[in-house]
């Protein structure tokens, strides 16, 4: 027993990728809310309190309800997606074939809309998108992220891993150098995460409202005094990619709450 | 022909003027040794206007430096604190600490304060500008200099 839990483990040392200087080792991988307060993340854990909630219910009525010209709801496909839904968000952004690129859930949702209910897009950050990907992605609630396993990802991961690692903006800063090399010091007073993407949609205090992985990095980039990437775009998509493919193993916890 | 040489090459040095001006009119500065001696404004900065720029977060110091500031509560620990600053550094290493750290660490977070090129997708808003101008790099650096223990 212990000699093929041995053959495993060395099967998995020897294939995972190195981690590149500065990256986070897998063990030492930690989510945004072991860096939180008790009082936040009590809100997280209870349901009963945890605004984010409120949107997983909304997904939920939104689920069944018929949309588009085709009036179909997501269910009359996915039916229940208690079961059907497990695990899905964990492996997103996913590769699709038709566009020979990765999607995020969001635009999932929404070609799903386009192509199978005729229904206008939701636009990016609405009340329905996030109640939807939020309700979707609850369901994976518990589940090891697997994201960036399709090899057909492998470049998009690389162009996300180098979006991450790239100066940007008046203050030329990276990604990577706050969380890879200073997460858990404090920058005016909060402290910096790893950036591990493990919740989203989140409710984040500071927005009063449930938003997504692309808003947070907009964020950021606005705050290095970069060129926010317009939502949707490539380099935002890479770049989610890449962020949930370094969380890979990690449980999810949509809905999350972060300060 | 002769006539056309001359046209070009006014044409080539207007070129070069307008190359200059779109650099902001940064003022230029001679780094000596491991600083710059030389004020960027050719006059003394304003210690008490500086205090006030180094706490203003639009200038960005206090989110990765603390310092003697008791008014304030949120001040960053990325960077070291800043008391006693005057002690370690002279002025002219703490105005090049403060035009361009890069030029001693090219892996700082620092950024450099006084650069407005060879930068990455600058948002449109400061496009081309320094963080900070000459007079304000004039008046931290008489403040920071003040920081004796």
């Amino acid at each position: 027993m212990n000699f093929w839990r041995a053959i495993v483990l060395a099967a998995l040392v020897a294939t995972a990728p190195a981690p590149l200087a500065g990256e986070i080792p897998p063990d030492a991988r930690r989510s945004g809310y072991s860096f939180m307060g008790p009082d936040t993340r009590a809100m997280q854990d209870d349901d009963t309190s945890s605004p984010g909630m409120l949107f997983v219910l909304d997904g939920e009525t939104l689920w069944t309800k018929k949309a588009g010209s085709a009036d179909k709801a997501c269910a009359d496909c996915h039916g229940d997606a208690r079961s059907s839904m497990k695990g899905v968000a964990a492996r997103y952004p996913a590769f699709d074939k038709a566009l020979a690129r990765p999607v995020t859930l969001d635009q999932r949702i929404n070609l799903c809309r386009a192509n199978h209910q005729q229904a206008a897009p939701l636009p990016y950050e609405s009340r329905d998108i996030l109640a939807l990907s939020a309700f979707v992605a609850h369901q994976s609630r518990g589940v090891a992220i697997t994201a960036g396993d399709d090899p057909q990802l492998k470049p998009f991961i690389e162009q996300g891993r180098n979006l991450f690692m790239q100066r940007e903006g008046q203050l030329n800063l990276a990604c990577t150098n706050c969380h890879d090399d200073n997460f858990e010091k404090r920058l005016a007073g909060s402290p910096i995460t790893q950036a591990q993407p493990t919740g989203y949609p989140l409710y984040r205090l500071e927005w009063q409202t449930l938003g997504s992985l692309e808003r947070r990095l907009r964020s950021c980039m606005t705050g290095v005094r970069a060129q926010a990437y317009d939502y949707g775009a490539p380099e935002l998509v890479a770049l989610e990619l890449y962020l949930m493919a370094r969380a890979r193993g990690m449980p999810m916890e949509t809905p999350a709450v972060r300060p | 022909m002769a006539r056309s040489i001359v046209h070009t090459a006014a044409l080539i040095a207007s070129l070069a003027f307008v190359a200059n001006a779109r650099a902001e009119g940064l003022a230029p500065y001679e780094i000596i040794g491991d600083g710059i001696a030389e004020s960027l404004t050719g006059a003394p900065g304003d210690a008490a206007r500086g205090r006030a720029l180094v706490l203003a977060r639009t200038t960005t110091c206090i989110l990765c430096h603390s310092g003697p500031f008791p008014e304030t509560r949120f001040q960053g620990d990325l960077a070291p604190d800043l008391t006693g600053a005057g002690n370690r550094w002279t002025v002219s290493q703490l105005r090049l600490r403060m035009v361009d750290a890069a030029r001693f660490n090219p892996d700082t977070i620092m950024p450099s304060y006084y650069r407005a090129d060879g930068l990455v997708r600058v948002g449109r808003n400061f496009a081309g500008k320094p963080i900070l101008s000459a007079a304000e790099i004039e008046d931290i650096v008489a403040y920071l200099a003040t920081l004796r223990d």
